[in-house]
């Protein structure tokens, strides 16, 4: 599945593909957000850039799908949703491991898949 | 927050009347053909005409204009609202405004959907997450399901006293599209897995199917055909600052916040409800609700639903009496409200609740609301 990325995630997507992990961050609050946007969920104001992130976060829950809802996801596989330091929820899959190793509160750390179509896609490993 | 002021709504709608098609596979049909026979049904059981109607919001029919023609329709007030069912509440709550201001009389609102006749399965296609895989309304409560037994402690099979109730249900109403099915919690712990920790029978039924609504002042519905069910109370709390991923408050504080208000301005207290009527997309959902308008402690929704609370006949708040989404027919709510009004007037049969006198609807989304229906006695 290619990316939906629009104008304000290109930025995000240029920088995986250098395997660089960054989050859209507000200049007034020092918060960052995520999806992308023109202006900051906490101000409302376009005072926004982008900041590098080292993708580390806790695992706040996850699913494992049995459903075949796309081409090219083999069933099962799990979804995480990861609660990145820096506040956000980013949702991926897991690298490195199966789905019986997942468990809600571990710390978890982005990795990135091989180039596909032109797009780098963040995903998620367990590291503690 | 003035709590002693009283709600300038409260009693002032009714519903006149109710209509609701066949539910199951219809091919030879679509959203438009199953709307007018709903609407057929509402207004012979309010006594009413279509030239009678001078308001019209439909659901899940592609044009209201279309509609409008098809049923000689020429309204005052005309809508189509948003496709996800958080808008049936919102519509019932628009139709109230529309007929309390005086921007119509008597509102027709008409839901037809025939997705099971589309193969609509609610999931894939493009979104913020579809690359990873991540997709469909079953998947975003299964995420919040998640975390909720991690939170709170609660299992999979505190989900199975929902699934078993509701299909109780269904096998006591014969319009039910599982009727004459029913399940063990058994049968719900070991089902199929769809997206874990859900399994098949966590999950809503996709069928065809229309219900219609008519809505006007009390007033003027005490002068139709069947004795009116008064709109008591209206709540709503939005919050749609999750960041496109699944809510991760199982949205207690909004549904809070909604609870604060809906006794209230209904002048109607938890105490005195008969039943309720959830929006029960998908099992966890019903405890979500449960637990937000404040029937038990958050975490404590799988204890409150044990031993068949909301079970007809041994349970102290009897819900989804039609069988819901889960078991009846998924109408996205339209049909939980109308089974609300059918208890309100006594024409439920085998699954009467004896001595109905009021309901509550509960939607717990990112547009969490509740309403509150009381017969005229």
């Amino acid at each position: 599945m290619k990316p939906v990325a629009d104008v304000w995630s290109e930025p995000f997507w240029r920088a995986t593909a250098q395997g660089r992990f960054t989050l859209p961050h507000c200049r007034e609050t020092g918060r960052c957000f995520w999806p992308p946007a023109p202006v900051s969920p906490f101000t409302g104001r376009p005072a926004v850039d982008w900041v590098e992130s080292p993708g580390e976060g806790v695992l706040f829950s996850f699913v494992v799908f049995h459903q075949k809802y796309f081409p090219g996801f083999p069933t099962p596989y799990p979804v995480v949703m990861v609660k990145l330091d820096e506040g956000p929820m980013f949702l991926a899959n897991l690298r490195g491991a199966g789905p019986d190793a997942l468990r809600i509160g571990s710390r978890m750390k982005v990795v990135f898949d091989p180039e596909n179509e032109g797009f780098v896609l963040p995903q998620f490993e367990i590291t503690a | 927050m003035n709590i002693h002021e009283p709600w300038p709504l409260r009693d002032r709608t009714a519903f006149a009347g109710i209509g609701t098609s066949a539910f199951g596979s219809f091919p030879q049909s679509d959203s438009y053909g199953l709307g007018c026979e709903a609407l057929n049904m509402a207004l012979d059981d309010a006594g009413l005409r279509p030239t009678d109607i001078d308001g019209l919001i439909v659901n899940r029919i592609p044009s209201y204009e279309r509609f409008a023609e098809m049923m000689g329709i020429n309204p005052q007030y005309c809508l189509l609202t948003e496709a996800p069912g958080r808008f049936s509440g919102v519509s019932l709550s628009l139709a109230m405004q529309a007929v309390a201001s005086g921007a119509a009389k008597t509102v027709a609102l008409v839901y037809g959907n025939n997705g099971r006749s589309r193969r609509v399965n609610y999931g894939g296609g493009d979104g913020t997450w579809s690359p990873w895989g991540m997709t469909s309304p079953g998947a975003s409560h299964a995420m919040m399901w998640a975390r909720h037994m991690h939170d709170y402690g609660t299992t999979h099979a505190d989900l199975g006293w929902v699934a078993e109730a509701f299909r109780h249900h269904a096998c006591l109403n014969p319009d039910a599209v599982m009727h004459g099915r029913p399940i063990t919690r058994e049968e719900h712990a070991t089902a199929r897995p769809i997206c874990e920790p859900l399994r098949l029978l966590d999950y809503c039924l996709i069928n065809d199917g229309a219900v219609a609504w008519i809505i006007t002042s009390a007033e003027r519905a005490r002068d139709m055909r069947r004795p009116p069910v008064l709109i008591s109370g209206y709540a709503r709390q939005d919050n749609f600052t999750y960041g496109s991923a699944p809510p991760t408050d199982h949205w207690q504080p909004a549904l809070s916040r909604v609870a604060d208000e809906i006794y209230h301005r209904a002048g109607v207290g938890r105490d005195e409800l008969s039943g309720l009527g959830i929006y029960d997309n998908f099992t966890p959902t019903v405890l979500f609700s449960l637990e937000g308008m404040g029937f038990c402690p958050a975490g404590e929704g799988g204890r409150f639903v044990a031993d068949g609370t909301l079970r007809l006949g041994t349970g102290r708040l009897p819900t989804n009496t039609s069988g819901g989404h889960l078991s009846n027919s998924y109408m996205q709510g339209w049909e939980i409200i109308a089974e609300c009004v059918r208890q309100l007037r006594g024409d439920c049969g085998a699954r009467q609740i004896p001595g109905a006198q009021a309901m509550q609807y509960i939607c717990a989304t990112n547009i969490a609301l509740s309403a509150i229906f009381r017969s005229d006695a």
